[in-house]
């Protein structure tokens, strides 16, 4: 288990160390975040008010389509560089790799989301301080399930043929109980009088769903990324 | 083409040409009248559906886990029948929902569940032709995950809205109506059973012709 921790804290600290020196996935995912909630913020605002209940369908189409990026150039790198087989060939537990990259993909995704929450508080009058920590909380639960799989999808697309469209092609279909818990749950906190039990219950669902698939990624990953 | 795929889809052609005149006999639903009998066709297309996801899903685990070359070919044909059927029910379906609800799609669990589905074995059939070498492998992935997922498409969908009646209607129909029921399904599964054993064996033959070329470029 020790050993299992190390090689994932290894990894995690291999692609931090390449990505604050070129902030490559940062940056572009960053902004490519924000142009995207300006682009809804265009098509949904009337009047200079933005039409009611949007805010959370907002939030987490732009988790998904960003997280995607950031996904799709994450392993573009190790691709180019050919350092993914690399990885491979490292002496250690496949599953603790994965575990490495889908940790690197949650640290880079929280970092989007941190900067996403605020901005569309703000843009569109949401009540993200109405029950911080359970936001936080449906947050996590609902960015685990996507970068699960997606990691995942991503590695294994490495080697694909038309990659960069099968990505999501192949992702959102399989995310989708993850963007009806997150969009359900985020617009029950928003409401005028957040209900925190049907919050609670989407919440419960997301971790469910994160307890599947984490599993099921940690299992096939071996079989998948192995010629 | 062996024996038992010959008489498979001879039954089942000759079932087919019976169907107009069993589901004829078939008494009219009181509130719907004669639109309903689209249903003779919906319900066997949409089993037929589940039934190939369900099949691709085992195969695919069989074949990533237990190396069968063999599951692999069972993976994309019933992967392919599921689009195909699924598509039957999804086109009957909104035909039935016109006349019966007066709209062509409702985002009922139902509904929105199977299009899922079948969005994620469309999304199978796009890797296997796009992704090049290896993609089979990715494929069975994708598979195995679309089928884990099945059940949290349903419980998320089904809170989110419901429409659609119950599978429990079945057992209640009335004798009348069960045996073209019970008539069509068994007609749509022997076609499906011929169609899936004649897809998995072409497939089977494409691979081989595929490994006998490398061995040959090779040699």
């Amino acid at each position: 288990m020790t050993a299992f921790l190390r090689v994932a804290a290894l990894v995690v600290r291999k692609d931090l160390t390449v990505e604050v020196r070129s902030l490559e996935v940062v940056a572009t995912t960053l902004f490519f975040a924000v142009t995207v909630v300006l682009i809804f913020a265009f098509g949904f605002v009337r009047e200079g008010l933005a039409v009611e209940g949007v805010a959370a369908a907002i939030l987490w189409i732009t988790v998904a389509f960003s997280g995607t990026l950031a996904l799709g150039r994450t392993f573009e790198r190790e691709r180019q560089a050919d350092t993914l087989r690399a990885l491979l060939l490292a002496p250690a537990d496949r599953p603790a790799i994965y575990a490495g990259k889908l940790a690197g993909m949650l640290l880079l995704m929280a970092l989007v989301e941190a900067v996403l929450v605020p901005l569309i508080g703000l843009l569109f009058q949401a009540p993200i301080l109405a029950a911080p920590l359970r936001l936080a909380a449906l947050l996590a639960a609902g960015t685990l399930g996507f970068a699960a799989i997606g990691t995942l999808f991503a590695a294994m697309l490495v080697r694909a043929r038309s990659r960069d469209v099968l990505l999501p092609v192949l992702l959102y279909p399989m995310t989708v109980p993850v963007m009806i818990a997150g969009v359900r749950g985020t617009a029950a906190l928003f409401q005028a009088e957040p209900d925190l039990d049907l919050a609670q219950f989407w919440t419960a669902l997301l971790v469910f769903f994160d307890a599947v698939f984490v599993t099921l990624a940690l299992w096939t990953f071996e079989p998948l990324m192995t010629d | 083409m062996t024996t038992a795929v010959k008489v498979q889809l001879g039954l089942a052609a000759a079932m087919f040409a019976a169907a107009p005149w069993v589901i004829n006999a078939a008494p009219y639903e009181a509130t719907m009248g004669l639109v309903y009998k689209i249903y003779f066709f919906h319900m066997p297309s949409a089993w037929m559906f589940l039934l190939g996801a369900i099949v691709a899903g085992v195969a695919s685990g069989r074949f990533l886990f237990g190396k069968r070359q063999a599951s692999d070919a069972t993976a994309v044909a019933a992967a392919e029948l599921a689009v195909v059927f699924g598509l039957l029910a999804l086109v009957t379906g909104p035909l039935w929902a016109r006349k019966a609800w007066g709209v062509w799609w409702v985002w009922d669990a139902r509904l929105t569940s199977s299009l899922l589905v079948f969005l994620i074995f469309v999304a199978y059939l796009l890797l296997r032709r796009f992704g090049g070498p290896g993609a089979d492998k990715l494929s069975a992935g994708l598979a195995l995950f679309g089928m884990a997922n099945v059940p949290f498409i349903y419980v998320s969908v089904n809170y989110w809205r419901t429409l659609h009646p119950k599978t429990s209607v079945v057992p209640t129909l009335p004798v009348s109506m069960g045996i073209p029921l019970w008539f069509c399904v068994f007609a749509f599964l022997l076609l499906f059973l011929a169609l899936l054993s004649l897809r998995a064996t072409l497939e089977r033959q494409r691979a081989r012709v595929d490994a006998l070329y490398l061995s040959l470029d090779e040699a």
